[in-house]
């Protein structure tokens, strides 16, 4: 194993967690502003993605597809949340699961319907085509505009939380609800921002991995999944918690990917050690999760103190 | 016509079109609709097992596909090496009987049950969500990387399992071993239910403040029904493999755990009979529908959506009314 190698993986895992970032960032959001668990967010995912690659291939210009795919995430969440999630509020947990699970259902299969069964595909935009020379390692270009950008929205959004009055607003709904309606704040456009905030989001990373994976229907069920998981760990509710968590997450799981097989493969011999190895890599960052919840049952940053 | 006999006259009703169906499919040698029939009666089994937690004891466990995936796996590896003639384990053989391999899968299932449900219980609402789904998971992504069993090609069951007495090669017998299974873990759910045991898991649901006032201890009785809970679902896996004669991760899949879920909102949460109406229905809707059109799913994505919004109490809550103590 050499230093380069590791550099990459480092890299990678970075990178990862930063697209994830993005992904936790509007799940952690909505629930802790509205308290709602919402499964579809993998579907706003899926739907920045397609739209991306659907106009980027249309247009053949990858900006003007990444635009549109935002847009049209943000778009379709402000719908989802005034038709579906809203009546959801007030219901329990079991509920949302259940009807943001059949948003999936509904939104899956309208993506098939649009766009057929076929995976599409999304090429990285020309001027992030190749390497870059990183001292020890050759460093794919986009991969490294992704962790540039992923570090621009996470203090996009900071600085949105923090110093403005949407911001304001956002962290007043987190700590209570029922005042800052009194105060005169219009609670249901409130959620309705955070939402389409959040889907937007959503899109974005779809959008931006597109482009180094397939776009096909259900690529959103595994990143929701790891977003949960990254959440959970973070504390839900809070944004640094998310931030830290999708870092953690992406880090260990690329890592533990990379490194377990072959500590495994210096203790037994070679074939049982892969095996072994991608197995125990694969369940790692599950049982983080379930080591910080057993621990730390409200998470590493607990928002509500 | 009060509800709760109403509730009875539809679960007989229902219980005897479970057997009148497929004994009409007999006569008209139909044996796709006995296979169909012996699917919705062990959806409904693991549905059962999942009930236990969910409609008895609140608890929302999004991780039920772990033991159904785990009694999946061990009538698989049972029959796997059966067939082969290699030992499992240091000279432990393999077994092709369907009775020694469910005692396994529920002894199994029970002891991974009570690892998961003591470490999950110690947190609640959406913490115990999502460590329910972690735990299912890590199978999910043990079983899909393991090589030694097939990995993410599954493994096939060559020839099923026996029942003694019976010839499980033939869909009418594989039929009445469910039927016969689902019946006595019916009569399993209704005993819990009514017995001190099923008041105090339904006392705890509803309110674990009082419930603790008057002396019962909640993580206790959480557990146990978490555990016999578990136990249910994980046999229900053993007869799935061997309806399917095939075991893969999907089983394990979060994906399952949601359609678990579903079956049981769709019939109607902690009704005794919810899980037969929800995978009668789940099962129709794909078989009809599927039949009509690829994408029958967004059919099924908005059916699940209108009850969740507008008829919480699944089908039996629509005709019978609500739970006398739901």
């Amino acid at each position: 194993m050499t230093l380069a190698l590791f550099l990459e993986q480092m890299l990678n895992g970075v990178q990862f967690g930063l697209m994830l970032f993005l992904m936790s960032a509007g799940l952690t959001l909505v629930f802790g502003v509205m308290g709602l668990i919402n499964l579809a967010h993998g579907s706003l995912y899926m739907i920045g993605a397609f739209l991306c690659a659907a106009i980027a291939s249309a247009t053949g210009n990858f900006w003007l597809g990444l635009a549109g795919g935002i847009a049209a995430a943000a778009a379709a969440g402000a719908l989802i949340e005034v038709v579906v999630i809203r009546r959801l509020y007030a219901r329990d947990h079991l509920d949302q699961v259940l009807a943001t699970f059949a948003l999936i259902l509904i939104l899956s299969e309208a993506m098939r319907l649009i766009f057929g069964p076929f995976p599409l595909y999304l090429n990285v935009p020309p001027v992030l085509r190749g390497t870059v020379n990183l001292g020890i390692v050759d460093y794919s270009l986009y991969r490294l505009a992704l962790i540039g950008f992923g570090i621009a929205v996470a203090v996009g959004l900071w600085l949105l939380i923090t110093k403005t009055r949407l911001g304001i607003r956002i962290r007043a709904g987190e700590s209570d609800r029922e005042m800052i309606a009194a105060l005169g704040v219009n609670i249901r456009v409130l959620y309705t921002v955070v939402f389409a905030l959040g889907a937007a989001l959503a899109g974005l990373a779809g959008a931006l991995v597109g482009a180094i994976q397939s776009v096909q229907v259900g690529m959103g069920e595994p990143v929701l999944i790891l977003a949960f998981v990254v959440i959970v760990i973070g504390g839900i509710g809070s944004i640094k918690g998310a931030m830290v968590g999708a870092l953690l997450v992406g880090v260990i799981d690329t890592m533990g990917r990379f490194l377990l097989p072959r500590v495994f493969a210096t203790i037994f011999d070679a074939s049982a050690a892969a095996g072994t190895g991608a197995a125990l890599a694969s369940m790692l960052i599950y049982l983080l999760m379930a080591l910080v919840l057993i621990f730390r049952p409200k998470g590493l940053f607990p928002a509500h103190g | 016509m009060d509800n709760t006999r109403k509730e009875w006259l539809l679960n007989a009703l229902m219980a005897l079109a479970l057997f009148g169906v497929p004994l009409w499919a007999l006569m008209a040698n139909e044996p796709f609709i006995i296979t169909l029939a012996t699917r919705i009666a062990i959806l409904a089994i693991a549905a059962v097992g999942l009930n236990i937690a969910l409609g008895l004891g609140g608890m929302v466990s999004f991780g039920h596909a772990l033991y159904l995936g785990l009694g999946g796996y061990v009538a698989g590896i049972a029959a796997h090496h059966a067939f082969n003639g290699t030992p499992i384990l240091a000279g432990i053989p393999g077994t092709n009987q369907m009775l020694v391999i469910w005692a396994i899968a529920m002894v199994l299932s029970g002891a991974i049950a009570a690892i998961v449900g003591a470490l999950s219980l110690r947190t609640s609402g959406i913490f115990f969500i999502m460590i329910t789904l972690a735990f299912a998971q890590m199978g999910f992504f043990f079983t899909l990387s393991w090589p030694a069993y097939g990995g993410e090609d599954g493994l096939p069951i060559f020839v099923r399992n026996q029942f003694p007495g019976l010839n499980t090669a033939r869909p009418w017998d594989l039929f009445l071993i469910s039927y016969g299974v689902l019946m006595v873990a019916l009569v399993i759910f209704a005993m819990l239910r009514a017995a001190r045991f099923g008041a105090a898991l339904m006392a705890i649901r509803q309110n674990p403040d009082r419930a603790a006032a008057i002396g019962i201890s909640p993580f206790g009785i959480k557990l146990v029904g978490f555990i016999l809970s578990g136990m249910i679902t994980g046999l229900a896996g053993a007869m799935m493999a061997d309806l399917t004669r095939f075991v893969s991760p999907a089983m394990m899949a979060w994906t399952m755990s949601g359609e678990l879920i579903v079956i049981i909102i769709l019939g109607g949460v902690g009704r005794l009979f919810g899980p037969v109406a929800g995978a009668a229905i789940l099962v129709g809707f794909e078989v009809f529908f599927g039949g009509l059109t690829e994408h029958w799913k967004l059919w099924l994505g908005l059916v699940l959506l209108a009850v969740v919004l507008f008829a919480r109490g699944g089908l039996i809550g629509l005709i019978a009314g609500r739970a006398q103590n739901g």
